[in-house]
Order: C-alpha cells, then structure tokens, then sequence
C-alpha cells in the first residue's frame, strides 16, 4: 500500500475531527450553562440572570455558527478519501447518521430559533423548554455520531455480506445500545461539561481580574463551576468504565496507552515512566486487583483472558484473515459451475471473517499503534483533566468564601485553564482513535484496505486548502467571540444581586 | 388564538422573519456561516471532493472494493505492504 497516501489521508481526516472538536464540547457545555441560567431566571424573574442567559447564549451562537457543518466535511472525506471504507460500512452508518441529521435539524433548527428569536415572543416556559431542547438535542445529535464511531471500536450488530461486500446490519437495537457507544457518549457529553464549565470561569476570571461585570462574573463562575465540576466527575467515572471496555474489546489500545511490553496478574499502572503504582491498572482495567492485563508481546503471542477463554496469537489471526481474504476471492471470481464448492467458499469466509482485517498485515508487530504518542496523550489527558478539576473546585471554594477577587492567581488560573481543557479534550481523542491503529474498523478492516485509490498530490491539496479554511475561521471565530467578551452582558441592576445571591457577598 | 393552518404557517414565517429583521450581531454570524456553506458546497464538494465511486452502480462498488480488499496488490499500482 501506498504509504504516503495512507499518511496524508489519515492526517488530513485527524486535522479534520480536531477542528470538528474544537466547537462540538463548548456547544455540549454552553447549552447546559445557559439552559441553568434561564432555568434560574425563570424561577427568579432577576434581570441579571436574563443579561447572564442573553450574553453566554450569544457567546454560544458564535461557537455554534462557525462549528455549524464541520461535521459535515468529514463525511465528504468518507466518501473521497475513504470510500472502501464507506462502502464497507454505508449499511451501518446510513441510519444513525441519518437520524443524526433529522435530530439535529429539527430539533436544533427548530428550538435554536426560537431560543435566540423568541424572547419576547413565546412564553417564558415555552422559551425556556426550547433552550433545554436546543441542548438535549446537541446532545442526542453527538449520541448517533458516537454510536457510528463506536462501532468502528467495537463492531457488533452487523454480518459480512460476501455477496456485497459489506457489512451488514441485523440489529439495529445492538448498534445502537453498543456498549462501547453508551459509554463514550457520556464520556464526550460530560467532557463538553467540562469544557463548557472552564470556558465560563475563563471569561468570567477576565472580568474579574479587569474588576468589570462584577455580579455578573461571579454569578456566571458559580454556574460554570458548579457545571464543570459535575463534568469533570462524571468523566472521571465514565472514563473508568472506558477502562474496562478497552480492556475487554481492545486490549492491544491499552496496552499502548500503558506502554506495557508483558502484562500479567496484578499489573502496575504507570504514572510516568518508571514511577507506577502497584495493581492499580488490574484494578481499573478488570476491577479486580489479581486481574489479568495483557501486554504488547502477550496479544502478539496468544493468552489466556480473565474469562478463561485463549486469545489467538496474531499469527494465528493474520493466517485466517488471509483464508477469508482467499475465500472471498475465489467466491466473488471464480467461473466455477459447482454451486456446492461457492457454498463452501462463502462458508469459509463467514466463518473467518471476524479475522479479516488481519489479512491484510504483513507482520503481526502491525498491530502495535504509535506507543509513545498514545501513552503521552493518556497522561495529557489524565493529569490535565486533574487538575482542571481542582481549579473548579479552588473556583467554587473561594466564590463559597467571598475570596475569589483576592486570589488574582486563581482567576489567571482560570484564564489559562481555556486552552488546557481543549488541549485535554484532543488529547482523549487521540488515545481513543490512535491508540486504535491500524484498525479503520477494529479486526475488520485497516486503514490502509479503507483507502480510496487517489493521487496523494490531491490529497496533499485538499489538506492544505482544509489548512488554510480552518485556520481562516477559527481566527473569524476568536475575533467574533473576543469582541462579544469585551462587550460584555446587556446591562443589568446591580441592586438586585445581593438578594439572589447571598453566599457570594460583594467584596 | 386560531389554529387554522394557514395562520399557524404566516404567524411562523413571521416570527422568523421579524427575528432576521431584528438580528444585529447575527448578521455578522449568518454572514459567516452562508460564507462557510459556499466554501464548503460550491468550492469544496464541487472541485476537490468528488466521492471516488460516484457514478458506480452497487454491483461495480462491490466489485471494486472487493478487489481493493482481496488484491492489495492492485491498488494504486503502487508498493504493496
């Protein structure tokens, strides 16, 4: 396989789903941000927490319209660069994307206008029913995005059809509760939490530190604070059962995101190299201190898994894959008028076809990704999750306390930590997608097989035109939201705070 | 409040309509977007991103990526793994 052109596809569609997830958290994080505030105006008729709505709902609207169809170029990238793979996967990707399109059009066209369009114009309850449905339906759009990424992780529901050489659906229930799905959706979601908690705190440390906005800072930070920590906990816990579904379904991703050669029983979870903790990654890996946790050589070699069942080396697995590849071939090309003998051959590829990706290694040391990368990202992600969640908490200590405009060194903090909770987002995306290589579908396909036949110079092209529009509307974007920030809320009556918010006094 | 059809459909032609009309900042925001949407459809999908099997019929699809899976040797002509 061309390599040049499996390195220029994959960096462009990387490139691609990093901007896509640049926009997708904060819209995750804001929607709930705001649909709190007015929840909170709603109940308390404060002009201030309508100015607060207003002015995060604006902030929103900025991210929401230069993210708006980042998705989309991805899916032109499905059907350019990567079109074996759609082919392969268009039976099982078409509805949840297309339920995907129908959620997010109705739902998110319908309840965004009314949200930004009716203020005045529909009821307070129905205003405020819209906001929360513009966030459940973000959030059920990324449900079905999800449900397609899970699937290429853990490949359930669906049979290879030899006949048309892709694989089939045959429960759509089974696709769409995909384990591995359920669970990075919360996973995503609770990260947009996050991102949209620390972005809140960011902006509103900015106008704490100018001594701008005051009320209003404070009062935004106390949400944002309050919404971010219960991002950041609830990713913690669903992290951990992200643990326990790699170990299970890709333990060879594991492996790499610990950099662990030879596993075994209570296995030691690395902090950096050479400092680790004893059994703590049979723990988060098996819940189970004794706990077997498979290492590099051990997936290459062959094992014995927690359930007593005998993992193939990959050898053994690559010389299956090519008996279904062989199988296929013959089934789909041979002139031969015994219909018993193509029967016999289709038996065989369905029976192999679980090892079909294999087929196409050359060395089972092809199943090892990038280590160092993925082992890094983990500890990005990890550490920088961390300690974003003290620098929540520290926020939420110190507004309780009425100290939060005397620690200048938090509120810079809280600036600073804006660009940490992307960078810890990304860095999640990476393990989970490259911590997954060299499978475009994990066992089935690789991503060198997913390729479509093109000339990496138009490869090289569209990336560098991708480069240039990406980069153009992301400064669009910052310039747009910086001028909104600097502007500030609509003006409010600072008379009314005391009464609303007596734990966080004026200082 | 009436509930005839007709009404229903004016009262939300016009509810979008007076919110266009009363947009300041958005402006700047669709202006964005109808700009992205140009870049994306008509630059984009029309010149660099022509799916490579359009035009197949399902049979050729199966066909080529059945090759394309089978044959690594034939992609692209190129070097194979």
């Amino acid at each position: 396989m061309n390599t040049a052109l499996i390195n220029w596809s994959r960096l462009q569609f990387a490139v691609t789903a990093a901007y896509h997830w640049l926009f997708v958290p904060l819209t995750l994080g804001l929607a709930l941000i705001i649909a709190v505030m007015e929840t909170i105006y709603y109940r308390n008729k404060q002009t201030l927490w309508k100015s607060m709505t207003k002015f995060w709902m604006k902030l929103f609207a900025i991210n929401f319209a230069v993210g708006i169809a980042t998705g989309l170029i991805l899916e032109f990238e499905f059907g350019t660069n990567w079109s074996n793979y759609s082919w392969l996967v268009g039976d099982i990707f078409g509805a949840p994307l297309a339920i995907e399109g129908i959620v997010a059009f109705f739902m998110e066209a319908t309840f965004f206008a009314v949200m930004f369009f009716g203020w005045e114009k529909v009821s307070p309850g129905f205003h405020l029913a819209s906001t929360w449905f513009t966030g459940i339906g973000a959030a059920l759009s990324a449900y079905w995005i999800l449900v397609a990424n899970g699937w290429m992780q853990n490949p359930v529901g669906t049979v290879f059809n030899p006949d048309t050489v892709r694989n089939e659906m045959v429960s759509f229930g089974t696709v769409a509760t995909n384990p591995v799905a359920v669970n990075k959706f919360f996973h995503s979601v609770f990260s947009g939490w996050m991102t949209g908690g620390v972005f809140t705190i960011g902006v509103s440390a900015w106008y704490l530190l100018k001594k701008k906005k005051i009320p209003f800072a404070k009062s935004s930070m106390a949400v944002g604070s309050l919404v971010g920590i219960a991002g950041a906990v609830a990713v913690i816990l669903s992290g951990d059962r992200s643990g326990v579904d790699i170990a299970r379904y890709q333990p060879m991703k594991l492996a790499a995101v610990e950099g662990l050669d030879n596993g075994g029983r209570n296995a030691s979870f690395s902090i950096v190299p050479g400092v680790s903790v004893p059994s703590m990654l049979s723990i988060l890996a098996t819940h189970d201190p004794n706990g077997y946790v498979p290492g590099i050589n051990d997936i290459i070699l062959g094992y014995t898994d927690n359930d007593g069942g005998y993992v193939l080396p990959v050898q053994a697995k690559m010389w299956r894959g090519r008996k279904a590849l062989a199988a296929l071939n013959y089934y789909r090309n041979s002139n031969d008028s015994v219909p018993e003998n193509k029967a016999l051959f289709k038996r065989v590829v369905e029976s192999n076809s679980a090892y079909m990706g294999y087929g196409r290694l050359s060395k089972p040391a092809d199943v090892v990704p990038n280590v160092p990368f993925v082992y890094w990202s983990f500890r990005t992600m990890v550490y920088l999750g961390c300690f974003i969640l003290l620098v929540l908490i520290l926020v939420q200590f110190f507004l309780y306390k009425d100290k939060i405009m005397k620690n200048r060194w938090l509120l810079r903090l809280a600036i600073i930590s804006i660009p940490l909770v992307y960078i810890c987002g990304q860095a999640g995306w990476i393990v989970s997608e490259v911590g997954r290589q060299p499978w475009a579908i994990q066992d089935l396909l690789t991503v060198g097989a997913a390729t479509s036949s093109l000339s990496v110079a138009a490869v090289k092209t569209t990336f560098f035109i991708f480069l240039i529009v990406f980069a153009l509307f992301l400064v669009i974007e910052i310039g747009i939201m910086l001028k909104a920030i600097q502007k500030g809320p609509d003006p409010y009556f600072p008379d009314e705070i005391n009464s609303t918010h007596q734990n966080y006094r004026r200082e | 409040m009436s509930w005839n059809p007709f009404y229903l459909i004016s009262a939300i032609f016009r509810f979008y309509r007076d919110g266009f009309r009363n947009m300041t900042w958005g402006k700047v925001l669709w202006a964005v977007i109808l700009l992205k949407l140009f870049i994306l459809f008509v630059v984009l999908r029309l010149f660099f991103f022509k799916p490579a099997m359009s035009g197949k019929t399902d049979e050729q699809k199966s066909e080529i990526v059945g090759n394309a899976i089978t044959r690594p040797n034939l992609i692209n002509n190129t070097k194979t793994e």
